[in-house]
């Protein structure tokens, strides 16, 4: 009785998001995202593309290293084929930086608005075409009815969104399905080598839909992600210079 | 098919359109002046002036004697070549070819255009009639030559439409100033008798050109028809054009738009036909008290589908002003480029840059916020960063090299850099700590330097040292210092960008 009480619950939360817009997706269709263990943290246990995923980025530091995750993701979503589309206000992003993440630059269309209130609507617009494999969208303000929109226009083409907000003064709720921050950490090499290591990030999802929550140290290496094994390191006897 | 002509003399073109301008102005004796040789010259009059004795070349002050109660006006040498301009693209309507007749005249090639209106002399009568209703005082002349057109136009009582080959029977009537030849040959025409130019038609070519010189002759022989004579048209015809003219003038945006709709879907049928896709297209609109307004659109790839035409000229519908109607759409297609017939459906996976949708998307937005602003980034083979990528609007260009993998680029990019305060406790080292906008970041580890220099060819200066640093809190920058080694100069720091 009991067997059958949890497979019915398990049915029902397997319908419930079909119903909420989340697609079965088929095995051949499974993009490896290398996420490790942020993986688990979402529905099916895989990272949902074709959905709006929130950045909140409260410093310029912060952008580039969301940046850079976001590049990292795109490597998979690229290997299809397709464009991605940047869409910016004040853009600073510097293209050739993002061979180390796997994109080639040449594959993003940068569209820098002039008004920030062009932005949404090129992203909506981006978002509709299914020709395209990401929209990258940044902006400041996002209240609940245009990311409704945005949602919306991604149910029916599949593209997947990523909305980069910068200098957040306070957090609303939006139809995003996950919400992200990524910050840097301090970088580390094998002990004793000076210099600066491989990219080290806490990647933090503080909302996610039908998932659980939580942080993660991540590292990009070798263009993947890499759990971070937190290895006690003894605090530097000589400080750099 | 045997050419036909028609020329439009504007009498009273300066002070008609300062009439229709000042509708008090209508009845008044009036005058348009300009100075010459420190005076001032009548150059144009109106009807009233003219009524009164006043002729074109006389001084303003003799004017002011003859007809107390003239309005006198200064114009500027040039404005009736803009005037007749404007009326030229009126005219566009009724004809493709239409040139401008300095000094003020009209010429159009109607060739196969009047069994429009119902006839030539149908034709003649909606043109004039309307053109009178706008306030001018014009009258017509329609033949086989340029010069036969211009001639009745300007001379003739009657017969304002010469048959087919009946230039010789037309231009006898007529006196020499018909025939385009200048004041000194007119007198000497005068003196000699000849009142007519049934006067000396008949002469012998050979005869003719002894006594009163080549042009004469080519002249006559223009408006005869056995001379080659050319129309410069305002507009170069455009081989993919249409057009729809409206019984009744339209105004409101829902028949406007399936009437746009229409015309693209004619334009889009007739390119798929012939295998061609348009690149620009422009929508030229005339609203019935002569005023017109254009829409100009541009595609990234050659496209014939109506429905993504009609968009985007429907994103720039707001700027229509039909005012009290619109009549007549014109359709120009400058720009066609072959189109591939493209299999999408056959391909499964998502379109490369060049595809049809992502082109149509980059169309809708372009449309929008406008061209220049979307980028796409190729390599440049420069070590100098700002220079390291260059941009491209062309969606189907490739790479010629490959993107550099072995540098680490920062992903923001501070344009330009902005300076900082740094503290480094050894030349050619990293800064130990840094401020950048009062905050103060400690170094624990950094890379660098990595000098990179000015391309001496492209831009003259010195070198930027840079280092990757990371500060306590495992913030990433791109730091830079300027040369330290030249005479009188210490090193300055800068902050260029951050890293991931």
């Amino acid at each position: 009785m009991t067997a059958t009480k949890k497979e019915i619950i398990t049915k029902l939360r397997e319908d419930l998001l079909g119903w909420e817009g989340f697609r079965p997706i088929a095995p051949e269709e499974r993009q490896a995202f290398a996420l490790g263990p942020i993986e688990s943290a979402f529905p099916n246990q895989m990272f949902p593309t074709g959905a709006l995923h929130e950045f909140i980025s409260t410093r310029p530091e912060f952008t580039a290293a969301i940046g850079g995750f976001i590049a990292g993701i795109m490597q998979t979503l690229l290997e299809k084929g397709g464009v991605c589309v940047w869409v910016s206000y004040t853009r600073r992003i510097y293209p050739p930086a993002l061979k180390r993440f796997g994109v080639n630059p040449d594959r993003i269309i940068f569209v820098d608005v002039a008004r920030e209130k062009d932005v949404l609507w090129v992203t909506e617009e981006a978002l509709k075409c299914n020709g395209i494999a990401a929209v990258i969208c940044e902006t400041r303000l996002l209240s609940f009815m245009e990311s409704r929109r945005l949602q919306l226009a991604i149910e029916q083409s599949q593209v997947t969104g990523f909305i980069l907000r910068k200098d957040v003064k306070h957090l609303n709720t939006t139809a995003c399905i996950a919400r992200w921050t990524v910050r840097p950490l301090r970088s580390q090499l094998r002990p004793g080598m000076p210099g600066v290591g491989h990219p080290r990030w806490q990647v933090e999802l503080l909302k996610v839909k039908n998932g659980n929550p939580g942080s993660w140290n991540v590292e990009w290496k070798d263009k993947q992600f890499m759990p971070v094994i937190e290895t006690p390191q003894k605090e530097k006897t000589k400080r750099y210079a | 098919m045997p050419k036909r002509l028609v020329s439009i003399w504007f009498k009273y073109l300066l002070t008609d359109r300062e009439a229709i301008r000042l509708k008090s102005l209508r009845e008044l004796p009036m005058a348009f002046t300009e100075p010459d040789h420190g005076r001032m010259l009548v150059t144009a009059i109106n009807k009233a002036a003219e009524a009164c004795g006043i002729k074109s070349g006389i001084t303003a002050a003799d004017a002011r004697v003859i007809a107390p109660g003239i309005q006198l006006f200064e114009t500027k040498p040039g404005r009736n070549i803009k005037l007749l301009k404007g009326l030229a693209e009126w005219c566009l309507r009724y004809t493709p070819l239409v040139m401008v007749d300095p000094p003020d005249g009209l010429l159009l090639d109607v060739t196969g255009c009047t069994h429009l209106k119902g006839g030539e002399a149908e034709f003649l009568k909606d043109m004039v009639g309307r053109l009178r209703g706008l306030g001018y005082t014009i009258r017509p002349g329609m033949a086989d030559t340029i010069g036969c057109a211009w001639a009745v136009a300007r001379c003739a009582e009657s017969g304002l439409i010469v048959p087919q080959g009946g230039q010789r029977n037309a231009l006898m009537p007529l006196p020499p100033a018909s025939l385009r030849l200048s004041l000194e040959l007119l007198v000497k025409l005068n003196q000699l008798g000849f009142y007519q130019v049934g006067g000396f038609i008949h002469m012998p070519k050979s005869v003719l050109k002894r006594r009163f010189g080549g042009n004469m002759v080519l002249r006559l022989y223009q408006a005869l028809g056995q001379e080659a004579e050319f129309l410069l048209p305002l507009k170069e015809p455009v081989p993919y054009s249409d057009r729809i003219a409206l019984l009744e003038p339209i105004s409101t945006r829902e028949i406007i738009e399936t009437t746009v709709h229409a015309l693209i879907d004619t334009l889009c049928k007739r390119l798929y036909g012939e295998g061609l896709g348009l690149r620009s297209a422009v929508l030229t609109y005339c609203r019935i008290d002569g005023k017109s307004g254009q829409l100009t659109i541009g595609t990234n790839h050659p496209s014939q589908r109506t429905d993504h035409i009609f968009k985007l000229f429907a994103l720039q519908f707001d700027q229509v002003a039909p005012g009290l109607g619109i009549e007549l759409f014109i359709l120009d297609a400058p720009k066609t480029e072959p189109a591939s017939d493209k299999q999408s459906l056959l391909w499964n996976g998502k379109p490369a840059a060049d595809s049809e949708q992502v082109a149509e998307l980059l169309d809708n937005v372009g449309a929008r916020v406008g061209k220049d602003r979307i980028h796409r980034y190729l390599p440049q083979e420069h070590h100098w960063p700002e220079r390291a990528a260059g941009n491209t609007t062309d969606l189907t260009q490739t790479p010629e090299s490959d993107w550099p993998e072995d540098r680490i680029r920062p992903v923001q990019l501070l344009e330009p850099p902005e300076s900082i305060e740094a503290m480094a406790l050894t030349p050619d080292y990293a800064p130990r700590q840094f401020v950048y906008r009062h905050e103060r970041h400690i170094i624990v580890n950094a890379d660098g330097p990595e000098r990179i220099s000015h391309e001496w060819w492209i831009e003259d200066g010195g070198y930027r040292d840079y280092y990757v640093a990371e500060d306590e809190e495992g913030m990433r920058y791109w730091l830079f210092g300027t040369p330290n080694d030249l005479p009188g100069q210490t090193r300055r720091w800068f902050i260029h960008g951050y890293f991931p």
